[in-house]
């Protein structure tokens, strides 16, 4: 029988609704079992109701699964609010000397008093959490080895870990035996190893890994995580984040990094993203490599804060006047934020222009595990360099006309050649110019460089049958949850396949139009009101999609919600 | 051994008798004396006729957006801390458009300095009214006059800016001496410099200027007192001093960002090793 689980943790903001989920994922993932997590929260730093789910499974997931089997309700309203969702046997863990009056009839309810536990077991009514984290391991059957070392990497050695490790032994000592089940087991694997992360911890990884040495931005959810991974290791590793004081200085500081010669970032979120359009402008013109990450939440404005949504894609493909090339890339899974990185500072360098990265809040705050990355496939290319050696520094142009469109980079101060260039249209030695035939000539030099960069692009994913009735096609972060629902749909006799795109600028237009000419039927799957990929997948290929299934609450699209549309629509 | 010929830039394209000449001149003048060659100078600029300064002399040039030299110059500063980075800007692109990175860098003590050309008027898009333009100021954009101006002195110095000084294009080797001692100065310098505009402030003149300011430097005056700077900040009208008028060693942004405490960031490689340790600590 697969293992395929799920743990919710419920309460509200201030609650602990974080760490108890952190925690139970961090256990899972050391006992060798492959997780999925994701967080819902809103948007305010006390009270409300958040919850973290935690899948545990013995195969690979990428997404989540809508049944609970085991829920740590933290207050009665995540009784409340989840029950309908539980599993058949799904069991309800509360503190039931502080909710009461709890009934219901959607799962066995498992009532402990984890402060009383706490206070006498641990000394402290505070790690009543970890009380509940001691019982929910009791009640599938697992012990209390890898929590016990989780604790101690969690909070070091010594008395607040021994503490922590005593109130979970007493919650899992208080699980009578009637309250494990035999289908809710869940037993030891072999140690695997593997890197449990969000993200945007993995983005922020591929960033240091690529080299990256300075980021400026400017706090935003839910990008805000990456500035605190990055400052938290500027030290150790030797680079510089900066918290400006708004987007428009993030993204003109990085700029001015970048043209002195180091690789360099920002992020934000969609309406961050607003107030940067006009460097996105100045990055093109000036030929200047930057990477800018847009974690997309639902807009306009200020939207939903918290929630997801991927409905940027149309906005950064357009964002800023005039014509110049750009790579617009988003990633697919968790692992893949972190090689997207690598790719997107060595296509910035190598092409001198800004790569924008899409994530979006569900694949930035969600924790998968995912196999140690291997930095011996990390190759870092800063593209054509000029050298003094070989070159007179006299006679450099920083925007030379070449037959590619890229020009040798020198970094001022490094050497002798003067490196000029100007936001105004300039001539190739970077001085501004109104000469017709010069102003034709750099417009066309830097749009030749779409040409290398289009042939860059990776062809879209295919999975599922070669040929089949029916292909869904989505993008960025939904790939897991559309991979999901192509099995449950086959699994039903469906003849079903998907594309996915990851690469999403310069549009690989041919190999879509190819791979779509043999589906009879095209359902575009898409976390936004419109369809944006469908409406550039026409734009460039003609082809028009037979359906769109769309979700737009803030919410993340799910495996089972995607089957259960498209079975609407009829496959 | 630096030359004037290793500053001769393109020809200007400013109005002639403009107070952009002086302010050309006196740079190239500091940066001759302080034996500062182009190559080891970066000289960022924004959008107006002050922005277009750079293209008129040698160095490396960063010409920004409007209102954004300082941003790219604390970025590049900050990416090869051995460049001698200038910012370069005019009224309208430092006080109103740029408003808020100006507070920032003087709250951060950037190590920068920045030469704001201020004509009180606007002269590239054709003579609107500026934030530095006096009160009731009339000009096609404020038919009515211009309300209350921007006072950046006093902006800068209870900003913390650490060197607060006003030039006057009009005594070009007072503003040369006081360009060297903003480059000189390990901190934010801000140099706000009273510059006649030909064209279209008739009212602020060459001669206005020339009747009212005084050089502090002739005075019992102490710049490291922020009270004095402060009243000093305040004086306009009759008389306008020039000079240092706030100047203390402060510590600067870049001292807090460890990363910097070695060789420039740029040049840096990867430490393989260090980034295997970040993995393990997800693991």
């Amino acid at each position: 029988m697969p293992v395929d689980f799920n743990f919710m943790v419920g309460g509200e903001a201030g609650q602990g609704v974080q760490s108890v989920g952190f925690l139970l994922a961090k256990v899972f993932a050391r006992g060798g079992y492959h997780v999925f997590a994701d967080q819902d929260y809103e948007s305010r730093v006390r009270g409300g109701h958040n919850f973290f789910r935690v899948r545990v499974s013995d195969s690979k997931v990428g997404a989540i699964a809508e049944d609970v089997d085991v829920l740590i309700a933290l207050n009665i309203d995540s009784i409340e609010l989840h029950q309908a969702e539980m599993a058949t046997d799904g069991i309800i863990i509360f503190d039931g000397e502080k909710i009461k009056g709890v009934s219901g009839n959607h799962a066995d309810f498992l009532s402990i008093p984890p402060e009383k536990l706490a206070e006498a077991k641990a000394g402290n009514k505070l790690m009543a959490n970890t009380v509940a984290l001691g019982a929910a391991l009791a009640v599938v059957d697992y012990d209390l080895n890898t929590l016990s070392a989780v604790l101690v990497d969690h909070f070091g050695e010594g008395e607040v870990a021994d503490r922590n490790i005593a109130a979970a032994k007493a919650g899992h000592d208080f699980v009578r035996p009637g309250h494990r089940s035999k289908s809710r087991r869940l037993k030891p694997l072999p140690e695997a190893r593997r890197m449990l992360l969000t993200g945007n911890e993995a983005i922020s990884l591929g960033a240091i890994a690529a080299g990256c040495k300075f980021m400026a931005a400017y706090p935003m959810t839910p990008a805000s995580s990456i500035m605190e991974y990055v400052a938290a290791q500027s030290k150790d590793l030797g680079l510089v984040m900066v918290h400006t004081e708004d987007e428009i200085a993030a993204i003109n500081m990085a700029i001015g990094a970048a043209y002195a010669g180091v690789r360099a970032m920002t992020a934000t979120s969609g309406s961050g993203l607003c107030l940067m359009v006009e460097g996105i402008g100045l990055a093109g013109i000036t030929e200047t490599p930057i990477v800018i990450i847009d974690g997309q939440r639902p807009g306009p404005a200020v939207g939903l804060p918290t929630r997801t949504e991927q409905g940027d894609l149309q906005f950064v493909l357009h964002a800023h006047h005039g014509d110049f090339p750009r790579a617009v890339l988003a990633p697919a899974t968790i692992e893949d934020a972190f090689w997207v990185m690598i790719k997107a500072f060595n296509w910035a360098e190598r092409y001198q222009l800004p790569v924008i990265i899409l994530t979006d809040q569900h694949l930035a705050s969600s924790y998968a595990t995912i196999d140690r990355l291997d930095l011996s496939e990390v190759t870092i290319d800063r593209g054509m360099l000029f050298s003094e050696t070989d070159d007179d520094p006299s006679d450099y142009m920083r925007h030379r006309v070449t037959k590619s469109g890229v020009s040798p980079r020198a970094f001022p101060g490094l050497g002798k050649a003067l490196v000029v260039t100007d936001c105004d249209e300039h001539d190739e030695k970077g001085h501004l110019t109104e000469h017709a035939e010069e102003r034709t000539a750099q417009v066309q030099k830097r749009l030749r460089k779409s040409l290398p960069l289009s042939k860059e692009i990776g062809t879209p994913l295919k999975y599922g049958s070669r040929r089949a009735g029916t292909t869904l096609v989505g993008w960025g972060s939904t790939y897991g949850a559309m991979h999901e629902a192509v099995d449950i749909l086959r699994k039903e006799g469906a003849s079903i396949n998907m594309l996915h795109l990851s690469e999403l600028w310069p549009f690989p237009a041919k190999a879509m139009a190819d791979a779509l000419s043999k589906a009879s039927n095209s359902y575009c799957i898409e976390s936004n009101a419109t369809g944006q990929l469908a409406r550039l997948m026409k734009a460039e290929t003609g082809h028009d999609v037979t359906r769109r299934i769309l979700k737009f609450d803030g919410r993340p699209l799910t495996p089972a919600y995607i089957a259960e549309a498209v079975r609407k629509e009829g496959y | 051994m630096v030359a004037r010929s290793d500053y001769a830039g393109l020809k200007p394209a400013w109005c002639p008798g403009c107070g952009n000449f002086g302010i050309l001149n006196a740079l190239n003048r500091a940066l001759i004396d302080m034996k500062i060659k182009p190559h080891q100078v970066l000289l960022v600029s924004g959008i107006g006729q002050a922005g277009k300064l750079p293209h008129y002399t040698r160095g490396n040039v960063f010409n920004s957006l409007h209102g954004r030299p300082i941003p790219p110059a604390i970025g590049a500063k900050i990416a090869n801390s051995e460049l001698t980075v200038i910012a370069i800007s005019g009224d309208g692109d430092a006080y109103g458009e740029g408003g808020n990175h100006f507070l920032h860098a003087c709250r951060r003590n950037h190590d920068i300095t920045y030469l704001v050309h201020n004509n009180q008027v606007y002269g590239l898009t054709k003579g609107q009214a500026s934030p530095t333009s006096d009160v009731g100021f009339i000009t096609k954009t404020t038919p009515y006059g211009a309300a209350s101006p921007v006072n950046p002195i006093a902006v800068a110095i209870v900003s913390g800016a650490s060197f607060v000084g006003r030039g006057f294009a009009g005594d070009i080797d007072h503003l040369a001496n006081l360009i060297r001692n903003g480059i000189s100065h390990r901190g934010f310098a801000l140099i706000d410099i009273l510059q006649p505009c030909v064209s279209f402030n008739h009212k602020n003149t060459f001669q206005w200027y020339k009747e009212r300011v005084y050089k502090l430097e002739g005075e019992k005056y102490n710049p490291s007192d922020k009270r004095a700077a402060l009243e000093k900040a305040l004086e306009w009208g009759d008389k306008i001093p020039i000079g240092i008028i706030y100047e203390e060693d402060l510590p600067i942004y870049e001292d807090q960002l460890p990363a910097l405490s070695r060789e420039p960031l740029v040049g840096r490689g990867v430490d393989v090793a260090k980034v295997e340790i970040l993995f393990t600590q997800f693991l």
